[in-house]
């Protein structure tokens, strides 16, 4: 009896509304954690899979070996790849072709890779604005692999030691 | 500002003649009032819903809308402009002139109400002697709005969501009516000017009807609350069971006129309880000792629209501040508050009231400084 006129006295006085007042209205002053995201980025890891790029060895042959791994592997099947055997007798890709549409971005192609060369970097800022835009071709994921050469092997040499 | 009126005046006659100049006078007396309270309302509303955006992303450790202009200081511009720009979509087999018509039927009330609210002594376009029924009609008015919203929309989700609001509206009218009673009792008056002046005592703050009166204090901006259909009580738009309830269909400027109409009601609120029960323009250190302690201190005891403004910003952020913190009522848990705590509260507290103002009990020690007039 006497613990529910203190229930209900409590009640009256919005003993518990005004704590929950309070806690909000301490938080009201709290330090904001909204990051600006042009100019300020989250950190992100050397083990960041982002968008992907294909890479070459430092005298500018690209090292993709068009072993198929990688299609192999991939659980969405988004990879495309067709080969046939160059004039100096190894075989590389006429066709790498990776739909970003269908990619979920596992990873999978990236270690599965005996030569290193599908990676998928930290860029993430990239967009469609028709159907085929995100439909990435060999020479667009070569050009990406050339654009953040540098990036890329930092991250991987940073990651070496777990691998 | 009285040589201007006179000068208006006389000009007026000039034109209109010695018959219709007096009257002409009167009329763009009252449209200038009507301008100068309804432009700054509006802009409130403009801005309040940004500060609302604001408080709640501070309340979540977040920044707010902070892009447009310095600080963000032109979204409530930005946004105004996107949906005046929008399509006007008319659902097919919506009324469409009943479906036109629920926005303007919604804000007019809200708008119109205005006209009894004294700022200041004078300060009022109408110093009715029953204002406050003037507001409780137009208060309730906007319901009519909502509910022809709902039902002119043809759709499911808008007239479930006109239901509830009218349910839920009529319930909490009853409360807030009662609350009111309970502040006119005290105040001897129906006149808002006048409750004010009822409140005006040598204790200051002490002196507001918030003391006495306090559980009609709180069920008063609780009942605001409900009224408005706003959080904790929105389930009239509860989102994750019916949309956007009763406008739901509603795109473009009808929205915004509805979105117009909520926020004038809630400052309406806010502006409501402190002339009721906050002493409205009556400044909280209004005592002798700093009444009379020269021209340094003694500003601080006059009365001044400033305070009002105190007042009614404070509430306008509590509304906010409640939006950030509680989750929404379960539907029936609405009106069981409404019917099986509030009413009887009020009821009750009437009756104590009218016993506090009885004769030799209203010029006891304490319950004089109320009272004891």
């Amino acid at each position: 009896m006497l613990s529910r006129i203190k229930d209900i006295a409590s009640s009256l006085m919005l003993s518990e509304l005004l704590k929950g007042l309070s806690l909000t209205g301490r938080y009201l002053f709290a330090r904001k954690v909204t990051v600006m995201f042009p100019e300020e980025k989250t950190p992100a890891s050397p083990r960041m899979r982002g968008l992907h790029a294909l890479r070459r060895y430092p005298n500018g042959e690209e090292r993709c070996i068009a072993c198929k791994l990688c299609e192999a592997v991939c659980p969405a099947l988004a990879i495309t790849i067709e080969s046939e055997q160059r004039d100096d007798g190894t075989r590389r890709t006429t066709r790498y072709d990776i739909d970003l549409i269908k990619c979920i971005f596992c990873g999978f192609c990236e270690e599965s890779c005996p030569v290193d060369s599908i990676v998928e970097t930290r860029f993430i800022e990239y967009h469609g604005e028709s159907r085929g835009d995100l439909l990435y071709t060999k020479p667009m994921l070569l050009a990406i692999g050339d654009r953040y050469e540098d990036e890329i092997a930092r991250d991987r040499t940073a990651d070496s030691p777990y691998r | 500002m009285n040589d201007l009126a006179a000068q208006a005046q006389g000009y007026a006659n000039q034109v209109f003649g010695p018959e219709w100049g007096p009257q002409a006078f009167t009329l763009g007396r009252t449209l200038a009032m009507i301008v100068m309270v309804l432009v700054p309302v509006l802009l409130t509303v403009l801005y309040y819903q940004l500060v609302e955006r604001w408080v709640i992303g501070w309340i979540q450790v977040r920044k707010g809308p902070n892009r447009v202009g310095y600080k963000g200081i032109l979204q409530p511009i930005a946004d105004a402009i996107k949906l005046l720009m929008k399509e006007q979509v008319v659902p097919s087999g919506a009324n469409k002139a009943l479906f036109l018509l629920a926005p303007i039927l919604s804000v007019a009330p809200a708008l119109a109400a205005w006209s009894i609210v004294p700022f200041a002594p004078g300060w009022v376009i109408s110093n009715a002697d029953a204002a406050i029924l003037v507001m409780l009609a137009m208060t309730s008015l906007g319901i009519y709005g909502i509910i022809i919203a709902g039902w002119a929309s043809n759709s499911k989700y808008a007239f479930l969501g006109a239901m509830r609001a009218a349910a839920q509206m009529v319930a909490y009218e009853l409360a807030m009516g009662f609350a009111i009673v309970g502040a006119l009792m005290a105040g001897q008056s129906m006149n808002l000017t006048a409750i004010v002046a009822a409140q005006h005592t040598d204790y200051g703050l002490v002196g507001w009807f918030w003391i006495p009166l306090f559980p009609l204090f709180l069920v008063h901006y609780i009942s605001g609350l409900a009224e408005t259909n706003r959080h904790p009580f929105d389930v009239a738009e509860g989102e994750s069971e019916i949309v956007a309830g009763f406008h739901v269909e509603y795109s473009g400027m009808a929205f915004a006129v509805f979105f117009l109409a909520e926020y004038a009601n809630m400052i309406l609120i806010s502006t409501i309880s402190p002339l009721l029960f906050l002493g409205g323009w009556l400044s909280p250190l209004d005592i002798p000792a700093i009444r009379d302690a020269g021209p340094a201190i003694a500003w601080l005891a006059a009365p001044s629209v400033l305070w009002l403004f105190v007042k009614i910003a404070f509430l306008m952020f509590v509304f906010l501040w409640v939006r950030a913190s509680f989750p929404r009522y379960r539907y029936d848990q609405i009106m069981r508050l409404g019917w099986k705590v509030f009413i009887p509260i009020t009821l009750v507290w009437i009756g104590v009231v009218g016993i506090l103002m009885m004769e030799p009990i209203a010029h006891w020690p304490v319950i004089g400084i109320w009272f004891g007039r």
